[in-house]
């Protein structure tokens, strides 16, 4: 039988040749996840059922990312109970404050997932290592507790969805618009239960900071992973990112769809003359282009998260702000995914240009991409951000509003004090 | 198992924001999860709400963020079953897991009204709705869920098999 490259690395992952979609198997985990707010209930679930020893120390990655620096008491008290049980279980990959960044641009960045590997993570947003070749699913607390005690997990074979990109990108636009295009056009449960593969001459050229924000949005349309087939860019991204030696799961194990692979739909799209793409209230899927929406006065403007908040990102919303102001009723929140992103936007000097223009930098933390803390918004405000999801009360107030962007698209509309094409500013 | 309760419908694409907001996620105790159960979408669900009840929901229930303190706030407030169109993956997984009722039916997320009085025999997978007089029949879970569900969610389902391991 034709194989997808998620199917290959299934049945890699249980010791068999060929896996069919919709069948269950028992798959083996190459690395699981979980952070400050699920994380918890791992913890609890495992100590209920009395199990004393996780399966394998080196393998587990604890990140408090969500509602740190510790934003409460409450907080505070879930980021111990990691820590003590990170200190108990001697966990090899746990991340302290001052150490850690937001879970899906960290773990990349320090070569802890690779092509052909089977992760899973208790958050939703762990299908952003498809990115590199990897198959990742966001599951429950529950779920991360089977897998810290067994190392194996079940799973029901996806079908597979094709999205084949063609054409050439106008200016400002990147890997988020063509996912907010996507999600625009098949809707938040237009991929559900189904693996997204990413792929055609757009893809190849695509590089992987712009992979990881396509394979990180693809739950946003009820995907269960979002895969791109690793390349060269994958393999000059994880030597020259982690200065690790380039390595895939196995040296037997094809990281290619085959050819006649079997897909529920292929999806074929010309972007040449795209232009930049937002997500409107209330829905990831309420895609409309930049242009349409010129007479929506913004109040703050977020550029960070899992999704967008790599250095390539912050190099983008730097140039459109160099020497230029926030808009004086606006505020620029930006926040580096990393300490590693951060100290390099500081080489480079991006962080005094966010500064110098009016913006307020903050350390990396998941904060207001879901409310969290560190840029929450009051009844009746607007934002435009470069997170992930725009749903009733996301970022604050449940009569807020978020409108999701690129970038580029949300510095310029940070300028201007409503939403902006980045050619408005910087022609 | 069979439950009763009163109908409270809402529409599609409910997601985890909604069910249970992320300013609340600073705690796994279900009794804080529960009392802000739904608050997003309804704020004065919590009010309405009896020990038994049924939320009815479109397309997608549950989509977004992995967060398990979603199913578990709906348990904490009394809800004995979710009847949904379709769920988003994630949520489907966590209501197994944590022994959250779940039924998938179409017909039964169009016909029901907002305060029918549904009568559920989980068993067989049937909806009787005694208000409008009508039944409907929910998709069967697949034998593997089956299991996990007869074990008791999934960390008894889990023990259960590292013990066999270890006896093998």
């Amino acid at each position: 039988m034709k194989q997808t490259i998620t199917q290959k690395i299934l049945a890699a992952h249980c010791g068999r040749k060929e896996v069919t979609p919709g069948e269950f198997i028992d798959a083996k985990v190459d690395l699981c996840l979980g952070n400050d707010i699920t994380a918890p209930l791992s913890i609890h679930e495992l100590e209920k059922a009395g199990i004393k020893k996780v399966w394998n120390r080196q393998k587990i990655a604890l990140v408090p990312d969500h509602f740190t620096p510790n934003k409460d008491q409450a907080s505070a008290r879930h980021c111990k109970i990691l820590a003590e049980f990170a200190g108990k279980h001697k966990i090899k990959h746990y991340f302290e404050q001052g150490r850690v960044g937001v879970e899906h641009a960290l773990l990349p960045e320090q070569g802890m997932v690779g092509p052909g590997d089977l992760v899973i993570g208790a958050d939703s947003h762990t299908c952003t290592y498809g990115a590199l070749g990897a198959f990742s699913t966001g599951m429950g607390s529950t779920d991360l507790a089977a897998v810290m005690a067994t190392g194996e997990c079940w799973f029901k074979v996806p079908e597979s969805i094709k999205f084949l990109y063609k054409g050439k990108f106008s200016k400002w636009v990147g890997g988020k618009d063509l996912i907010l295009f996507t999600i625009g056009k098949i809707g938040v449960d237009g991929a559900k239960y189904m693996a997204m593969e990413f792929a055609g001459p757009v893809i190849r050229n695509l590089p992987m900071d712009d992979r990881l924000t396509m394979s990180n949005m693809a739950i946003e349309a009820g995907g269960k992973n979002g895969i791109i087939e690793p390349d060269k860019i994958t393999r000059d991204y994880i030597r020259q990112t982690t200065g690790k030696r380039y390595k895939a799961y196995s040296r037997h194990l094809s990281l290619k769809s085959d050819k006649d692979a079997e897909y529920v739909d292929i999806h074929e799209w010309n972007i040449t003359r795209m232009e930049p793409q937002v997500a409107c209230p209330h829905l990831p899927s309420n895609v409309k282009g930049v242009s349409s929406l010129k007479k929506i006065s913004i109040d703050q403007s977020v550029i960070g998260s899992c999704t967008n908040g790599r250095i390539s990102d912050l190099r983008i919303a730097a140039r459109i702000i160099k020497g230029r102001k926030v808009n004086s009723r606006v505020r620029l929140i930006v926040i580096p995914a990393t300490q590693a992103i951060y100290l390099q936007a500081m080489k480079e000097g991006l962080l005094k240009d966010f500064i110098d223009a009016g913006g307020v930098v903050e350390t990396p933390t998941c904060g207001p991409c879901l409310g969290g803390h560190a840029g929450i918004l009051a009844e009746g405000e607007v934002a435009i951000a470069t997170t992930n999801r725009n749903f009733v009360g996301r970022m604050g107030h449940p009569k807020s509003f978020v409108y999701l962007s690129n970038p580029a698209v949300a510095v310029a509309s940070a300028i201007k004090g409503r939403i902006t094409h980045p050619d408005e500013v910087r022609p | 198992m069979k439950l009763k309760g009163k109908a409270h419908k809402f529409g599609d694409n409910i997601n985890t924001d909604e069910i249970i907001p992320a300013r609340y996620l600073n705690t796994i105790d279900p009794k804080v999860l529960g009392a802000h159960c739904m608050e997003d979408a309804d704020t004065d669900f919590v009010k309405k709400v009896k020990k038994g009840d049924i939320i009815v929901g479109g397309r997608n229930f549950g989509c977004g963020s992995s967060r398990e303190h979603a199913p578990l706030s709906i348990k904490a407030c009394g809800v004995s079953c979710v009847i949904a169109e379709s769920f988003a993956r994630i949520f489907y997984r966590n209501a197994i897991n944590t022994g959250l009722p779940i039924l998938e039916s179409k017909l039964a997320a169009d016909s029901i009204s907002q305060g029918d009085v549904l009568e559920i025999d989980l068993k067989k997978g049937s909806i009787n709705n005694t208000t409008a007089n009508e039944e409907y029949d929910a998709q069967a879970f697949p034998e593997f869920m089956e299991r996990i569900i007869k074990a008791g969610g999934l960390m008894n389902y889990v023990k259960r098999r590292i013990k066999q391991k270890c006896t093998r």
